[in-house]
């Protein structure tokens, strides 16, 4: 992303490319600098916390640094080759991709069902809303610490419900494949809060009058929703897919705090492997690569999403 | 937004809110110039959570209400991971509090000559702690190229703990109302299928989510080795080690022990009586006397041809600091030595005291259960020494995953025994980075 800093005068904006550069002169240095200085604290900031470390990791993957201090000696592509020769970093990249493919479309559903509902809804429309809003505001230690509780078996939630409809209880967080499920299970409660809102938000910017029109015109319930709701939720449906496919793809937390990863590795995000091997075992380079490994399959997940999204550009107001 | 009549332009205006930021940034950075004297702070970094951590807490008041003279803050972070790496950073940048608890399995890994901080040992010996005051196997791996590195606290072996009342309904108990002897596979097994029949559920609860250290206790009895001389080859013995796995698979599959088990359930199954037995460290005896339950506890059983246990001992450590000033290093080392000359009430948390004049005194002998499995102190077995290795280090994250299996039935021995050593390979084919 470029930052615009050069500060548009008006007679620099105005000036055609035939002619010839206007000097700058007898221009106030506030005008000429102005702009500069007013991004400047977030230019710093941002050089300081975002483009430094960024950089610094790229340089660091070359090398076998050590959080220990020792080591640091220049590795060439020697990490790199190791990272596509390591089954764990291949083995944990598929295990964040299937949770991405789990839940995000539970999700974005979710969040529209829950937000068509609450829309609708006039005399419980408050209650709804901080209902399905109010898991979000919990963090991540209590949500988890509540979900173990849920799962565990022999006295947990879940497997009470389970054995007394006559099913064989599941030992949800320590079954190979059934862990997953349950953690996206447990993300769906937690996070679907905030995609809730986005769409009702949206769904609240929908003008009164098209759905008259469509009364009028003799549209039913089904025609409004499929005609009018939701091909102008369309934008916002975007923007939650693409958000929402990265913050996936962030796993860390959640999983950390209720499997660590297991049962045998099968739940094991990269962002944990990368810690693991960055933090745990001090391997600060090799982890530098891995994680440029994650970067670039972020962005192109962001751009695929991008072109997808923005082909569709008419405006359907 | 309160209106503010008097004012030509009531809310803000872009210069009161630039100025009023500002005006924050300058009283927030304020507190961060504090002069920094008076008494010496000491901070402590540990990773207590258990019933150990509990019993650290009166020791540490205790400790704050004598000392006066040093302003003193302890912290308990999770254990594991979470611990190890922020001690790490915290060391690395050179701001790491004055003194921390460190496995010593973990010192060699712990890049000790970077992370770490000599402890001065003139400065020790004045405060009355000497070498000859602990054994010397233990001593010795705490120097790293004659320089001391750590100072031990305790060992705290493998144990057995046992019910008292279950295992004496089930004919377990001498006359002495100890655990009789229990020595083989078959009076294992023996004991634990009448313990089993007492409880109705489990004869033991054992963590099987992270069962390296029942694994290497009974490859240790085993006389299975790990390294090869050299210490950087892979030296397991097939036949041992899958020796140890069936033995393992076999508590599972009839019953014995739960096939999924993660560390809270081993502590409840014990406490609540679904377990009349129990196969972990000793640091849980403040956890079941504040249960109010009735239970002794042994030196793991001797099953194969030698004894031995899986264990690890608490040391004290001075983690790096740009900077460390003379007085604050002899207010820790006078800490360190308090917390040894008190370590009789550390002990009765369960660890073995590793300061001699404390391990051999009536006051520790006297304390039952816990000096009843003293002698395991002689037999603990320290994890294989590689940077990979000791307590939540990556080495028993790699067999918990692969043995776990063996009780869940997921996985072979076999199996898992392959998948462990090419764990192990792949960790030994990694430079290392210490």
């Amino acid at each position: 992303m470029a930052v615009q800093t050069s500060p548009r005068t008006p007679t620099g904006s105005s000036s055609t490319s035939t002619a010839s550069p206007r000097t700058p002169t007898g221009q106030p240095w506030t005008e000429k600098w102005g702009g500069l200085l007013f991004v400047a604290p977030f230019l710093v900031l941002f050089g300081f916390f975002l483009l430094w470390p960024t950089l610094s990791g790229l340089w660091n993957s070359f090398f076998n640094k050590s959080l220990a201090g020792v080591g640091g000696e220049f590795l060439g592509l020697a990490n790199w080759r190791e990272v596509f020769h390591d089954p764990a970093v291949w083995s944990s990249l598929k295990n964040t991709l299937v949770f991405t493919a789990m839940s995000t479309p539970p999700l974005v559903l979710t969040a529209l069902v829950m937000a068509l509902l609450a829309n609708r809804t006039g005399v419980f429309g408050w209650f709804l809303r901080f209902a399905y809003f109010a898991p979000f505001v919990l963090p991540a230690t209590v949500v988890t610490l509540i979900w173990v509780w849920i799962y565990q078996p022999g006295f947990g939630l879940v497997n009470g419900l389970l054995t007394s409809a006559g099913f064989a209880e599941i030992d949800w967080l320590n079954t190979e494949n059934r862990a997953m499920l349950a953690v996206v299970i447990t993300t769906v409660w937690w996070t679907v809060g905030f995609n809730f809102l986005l769409y009702l938000a949206a769904l609240q910017g929908i003008p009164e009058h098209l759905y008259e029109a469509a009364a009028i015109d003799g549209a039913g319930d089904r025609q409004k929703l499929f005609r009018i709701t939701l091909p102008l939720l369309s934008r916002t449906t975007g923007l939650i897919v693409v958000l929402q496919l990265v913050a996936s793809l962030k796993i860390f937390d959640q999983i950390y705090l209720m499997t660590v990863g297991g049962p045998n590795f099968s739940t094991r995000p990269i962002i944990q492997y990368i810690y693991e091997s960055g933090f745990t075992s001090y391997r600060i380079g090799y982890a530098s690569a891995i994680s440029y490994l994650f970067f670039v399959v972020i962005v192109i997940v962001s751009i695929a999403q991008f072109k997808l999204f923005s082909g569709r550009k008419e405006d359907l107001r | 937004m309160p209106n503010h009549p008097a004012s030509p332009r009531p809310g803000p205006t872009r210069r009161r809110v630039l100025a009023g930021a500002l005006g924050l940034t300058g009283a927030l950075a304020l507190p961060g110039c504090g002069a920094t004297s008076g008494p010496a702070r000491v901070r402590e970094w540990n990773l207590f959570g258990g019933g150990d951590g509990a019993r650290l807490l009166q020791i540490h008041r205790q400790f704050v209400a004598e000392r006066k003279d040093i302003a003193f803050e302890a912290h308990t972070l999770a254990w594991g991971p979470p611990f190890y790496t922020k001690l790490a950073m915290s060391a690395a940048g050179g701001r790491a509090p004055e003194v921390a608890t460190l496995h010593l399995s973990r010192l060699r890994g712990f890049s000790p000559t970077t992370l770490l901080d000599p402890i001065p040992l003139d400065r020790l010996s004045a405060a009355g702690i000497n070498s000859s005051d602990f054994l010397p196997q233990t001593w010795d791996r705490c120097l790293i190229d004659d320089k001391l590195y750590a100072v031990p606290l305790d060992q705290h072996p493998f144990v057995l703990y046992y019910n008292t009342d279950i295992c004496r309904r089930a004919g377990l108990l001498g006359p002495d109302g100890r655990i009789k002897t229990i020595k083989g596979v078959d009076a294992l097994i023996e004991t634990m299928k009448a313990v089993k029949e007492t409880t109705g559920k489990f004869a033991a609860s054992v963590e099987t989510t992270n069962p390296w250290r029942l694994w290497w206790t009974l490859y240790g009895q085993l006389e299975g080795r790990f390294f090869d001389e050299s210490g950087t080859r892979l030296a397991l013995d097939d036949a041992k080690a899958l020796e140890a796995l069936q033995l393992m698979a076999k508590l599972a599959a009839d019953g014995l022990v739960p096939r999924s088990s993660p560390y809270a359930a081993l502590v409840a199954m014990f406490t609540n009586g679904d377990a009349g037995l129990s196969f972990n460290g000793e640091w849980e005896v403040t956890t079941y006397e504040t249960a109010k339950m009735k239970f002794g506890m042994a030196p793991f059983p001797q099953v194969y041809d030698v004894p031995a246990c899986a264990g690890d001992a608490h040391t004290f450590v001075m983690p790096h600091q740009n900077g460390r000033s003379a007085a604050s290093t002899q207010a820790t080392v006078e800490y360190i030595a308090w917390m040894l000359k008190h370590s009789v009430e550390w002990a009765e948390g369960g660890h073995i005291p590793a300061y001699q004049p404390v391990a051999t005194s009536a006051e520790y002998l006297a304390l039952r259960p816990q000096a009843d499995y003293r002698d395991a102190a002689n037999h603990v077995l320290l994890d294989p020494d590689a940077w990979f290795s000791g307590s939540g280090a990556q080495l028993q994250n790699e067999a918990g995953a692969a043995f776990s299996g063996v009780f869940s039935g997921q996985s072979s021995p076999r199996q898992a025994l392959d998948q462990f050593k090419a764990a192990v390979q792949k960790l030994l084919d990694t430079p290392s980075p210490v």
